[in-house]
C-alpha cells in the first residue's frame, strides 16, 4: 500500500506503524463523573467497520508525523491522508 | 450411516452405491429454540455438543456461504495447549483432550495427528520464560518437555542452529500437540450435528436481529425471518459486523493473517516448529506441502487477502530458520480474517440482550480451540452458566480489569 503523505508524496506503508481508529484522537475528559466508563469504552471498544475507515498511521521511518489515513478495509484502497495535527486543529 | 472399516470394504465390493450425503440440506423452519449464527468449526461444534451432550432439540446453524468456507478453511491446522495464563491454559488443555477423542466421538476421520510442537529458544531469558510456561502446562496436565540444543539437533537437524542473530539454544516441546485436517473437523461436526437433528442452513446470511424489550426474538436473514428463543453468534472475523446489527460495539478489530503452502515434498518436518523471534512457523501437511505463516499484516482489514511486505517477512524468517526451504516452490498463499481482541484472548459470554450470546475474539488461535469453544458455547447456551474452563472469557473483563493478556502488550490488537 502506498500512503499519499500530504508533505512527502506517495510513501510505502512499510515506513509507517499502525495504531488504529482515528477516534483514538478524541481522548475523553477525565474530570467528568462518568469518566471511568467513558475511558473503558475509549480504550477497549472499536467501531471496526467493513468499508471506509479513518485510522492513525505514524511515519516512523520518515518525518515522524502522525497521519489520519482514510482507507477501505474491504479492498485496502487508500482514499486520502491528512496530517493528524491538521485534523485535530480543524476540530477545535 | 456409520463409518467403519467393514462399511468401506462392503462399499468397495458393491460399487460404492451405498454412500449417502453427510448432512441434509433442509429449508429453514419458521422458528427454532436455538440458532447458531456461523457455520464454521466453532458454530458447528457448538451445535453438535448442544444436541449430543446437552440433549437440546430444535437447533439450526445459519451460514452465509457454505460451511467451513471462512477461517475454518484458512488456518494452518495446528492444535496445541501450550499457553501460560490460568484463564487460558485449562481451556486449551480441555480442547486438547477433546481433540484426542474427537474422531471416536464424531465417528469421522478428522486426521488428528499428535506429531508435536517445538517452540524454539534463542536466549537464556527466553529459556526462563519457556520453563515457566512449561510448568504452567504441566500444572494443567498438558505435559511439556524442555529440549536442549543437542536434542534438537537429533530431532530437526535441518534447522540453522548458528544463525548470527537467533542461534538455537533449545526448545519447549508439547508432544501431544500436532495438526488436524481443517475441513475434516468441519465435516465431522456438521455430520454429527445433522445426525442429532440440527438443521444446517447454508447460503443464509443474517441481515438483522429482531430485538424487543431487551430480548432477542429472531433473525432477519437472506432466506426470510427465522424466530429463535436463543441466538449464539459464532462468526469470528466478522463479529463486529454482525453484532453491530444488534447495536453492539466490541473490544475487537478485524485483521488479516496470511498463510502459505509449498508444493508437496517427501516427509521432512516431523511436527510443528515455531520460530517466534523470526515471525515464522511451519509444519508439513499429510499431502507433503510445507504449511507456514508468520505475523498478521497489522492494519484493520476485511479483505481476506494481505500484502507483499508480510510475504517477504515470512519467507525471510523461513530462510533464516531452515535455509533448505528456499528450494521449495510456493504453491499458494491466502489470507483470513481475525477477530483481534484487546487482550489477545477470546470472549464466550452472554450479552446485555436476553437470549443473545457471543463467541468471538479468537485472534489467530481459533482452530485449536474449536472443540472446547463449541463445547463451552454449548454449555453457556444450554445452562446459562459458563463452562468451568471458560469462566475468564467474559466480555466485561476489560472494564473490570481482568484482561487475559498472554503477551502483555495492552489494548493494541495488532501487537497480540
Amino acid at each position: 500500500m502506498l500512503i499519499p503523505h500530504p508533505l512527502l508524496g506517495l510513501r510505502d506503508s512499510q515506513e509507517f506503524t499502525y495504531l488504529g481508529d482515528a477516534a483514538l484522537m478524541n481522548r475523553p475528559d477525565p474530570a467528568t463523573p462518568d469518566a471511568e466508563a467513558v475511558f473503558c469504552d475509549y480504550v477497549f471498544l472499536r467501531d471496526n467497520p467493513a468499508g471506509v475507515h479513518r485510522e492513525l498511521w505514524f511515519h516512523e521511518q520518515g518525518d515522524r508525523s502522525w497521519l489520519v489515513v482514510t482507507r477501505d478495509t474491504t479492498t485496502h484502497e487508500i482514499l486520502g491522508a491528512e496530517l493528524a495535527s491538521d485534523v485535530k486543529g480543524a476540530a477545535k | 450411516m456409520k463409518f467403519s472399516g467393514f462399511k468401506v470394504v462392503k462399499e468397495a465390493l458393491t460399487g460404492h452405491k451405498g454412500w449417502t450425503p453427510l448432512w441434509r440440506n433442509p429449508e429453514p423452519k419458521p422458528a427454532y429454540d436455538i440458532v447458531i449464527v456461523g457455520g464454521g468449526g466453532h458454530g458447528l461444534a457448538a451445535a453438535y455438543y448442544l444436541a449430543k451432550t446437552f440433549g437440546k432439540l430444535n437447533i439450526a446453524v445459519l451460514e452465509k456461504g457454505w460451511i467451513g468456507s471462512g477461517n475454518a478453511g484458512r488456518n494452518t491446522t495446528i492444535i496445541r495447549s501450550n499457553y501460560l495464563l490460568p484463564g487460558n491454559q485449562p481451556f486449551y488443555e480441555f480442547s486438547m483432550k477433546l481433540w484426542e477423542n474427537l474422531e471416536q466421538d464424531t465417528n469421522f476421520n478428522s486426521m488428528v495427528s499428535q506429531r508435536g510442537i517445538i517452540n524454539l529458544i534463542h536466549s537464556d531469558g527466553q529459556r526462563d520464560a519457556y520453563r515457566r510456561r512449561g510448568n504452567a502446562m504441566m500444572i494443567s496436565d498438558a505435559g511439556a518437555r524442555l529440549l536442549s540444543r543437542e536434542q534438537l539437533k537429533d530431532m530437526v537437524p535441518f534447522l540453522n542452529f548458528d544463525n548470527a542473530r537467533f542461534p538455537i539454544k533449545g526448545g519447549l516441546m508439547q508432544t501431544r500437540a500436532g495438526t488436524a485436517r481443517h475441513d475434516g473437523v468441519v465435516w465431522g461436526y456438521a455430520r454429527g450435528a445433522d445426525m442429532h437433528g440440527v438443521d444446517i442452513i447454508q447460503n443464509c446470511e443474517v441481515t438483522g436481529f429482531k430485538i424487543e424489550d431487551g430480548r432477542v426474538l429472531g433473525l432477519e436473514t437472506s432466506r426470510g425471518f427465522i424466530g429463535a428463543k436463543k441466538v449464539g453468534v459464532s462468526v469470528a472475523g466478522s463479529s463486529s459486523r454482525v453484532m453491530a446489527k444488534a447495536g453492539m460495539r466490541l473490544p475487537i478489530e478485524s485483521h488479516v493473517l496470511q498463510a502459505f503452502v509449498s508444493e508437496g515434498l517427501k516427509p521432512t518436518i516431523p511436527g510443528v516448529i515455531t520460530f517466534g523471534a523470526g515471525h515464522f512457523y511451519v509444519s508439513q501437511s499429510d499431502k507433503g506441502g510445507l504449511v507456514f505463516g508468520g505475523d498478521i499484516d497489522g492494519y484493520n482489514s476485511y479483505a481476506q487477502r494481505g500484502n507483499l511486505p508480510v510475504v517477504e517477512d515470512v519467507v525471510e524468517g523461513g530462510m533464516a530458520l531452515m535455509p533448505m526451504i528456499g528450494r521449495a516452490r510456493l504453491l499458494r498463499g491466502w489470507g483470513g480474517l481475525l477477530d483481534m481482541s484487546m487482550d489477545g484472548s477470546p470472549i464466550i459470554d452472554k450479552t446485555h440482550i436476553d437470549g443473545l450470546y457471543l463467541n468471538a475474539g479468537w485472534c489467530y488461535g481459533g482452530f485449536k480451540a474449536t472443540p472446547a469453544s463449541g463445547y463451552a458455547f454449548a454449555h453457556l447456551l444450554a445452562t446459562d452458566t459458563p463452562h468451568e474452563t471458560a469462566t475468564a472469557f467474559r466480555m466485561d473483563r476489560f472494564n473490570r480489569g481482568y484482561v487475559i493478556d498472554e503477551k502483555g502488550v495492552g489494548a493494541q490488537p495488532n501487537l497480540h
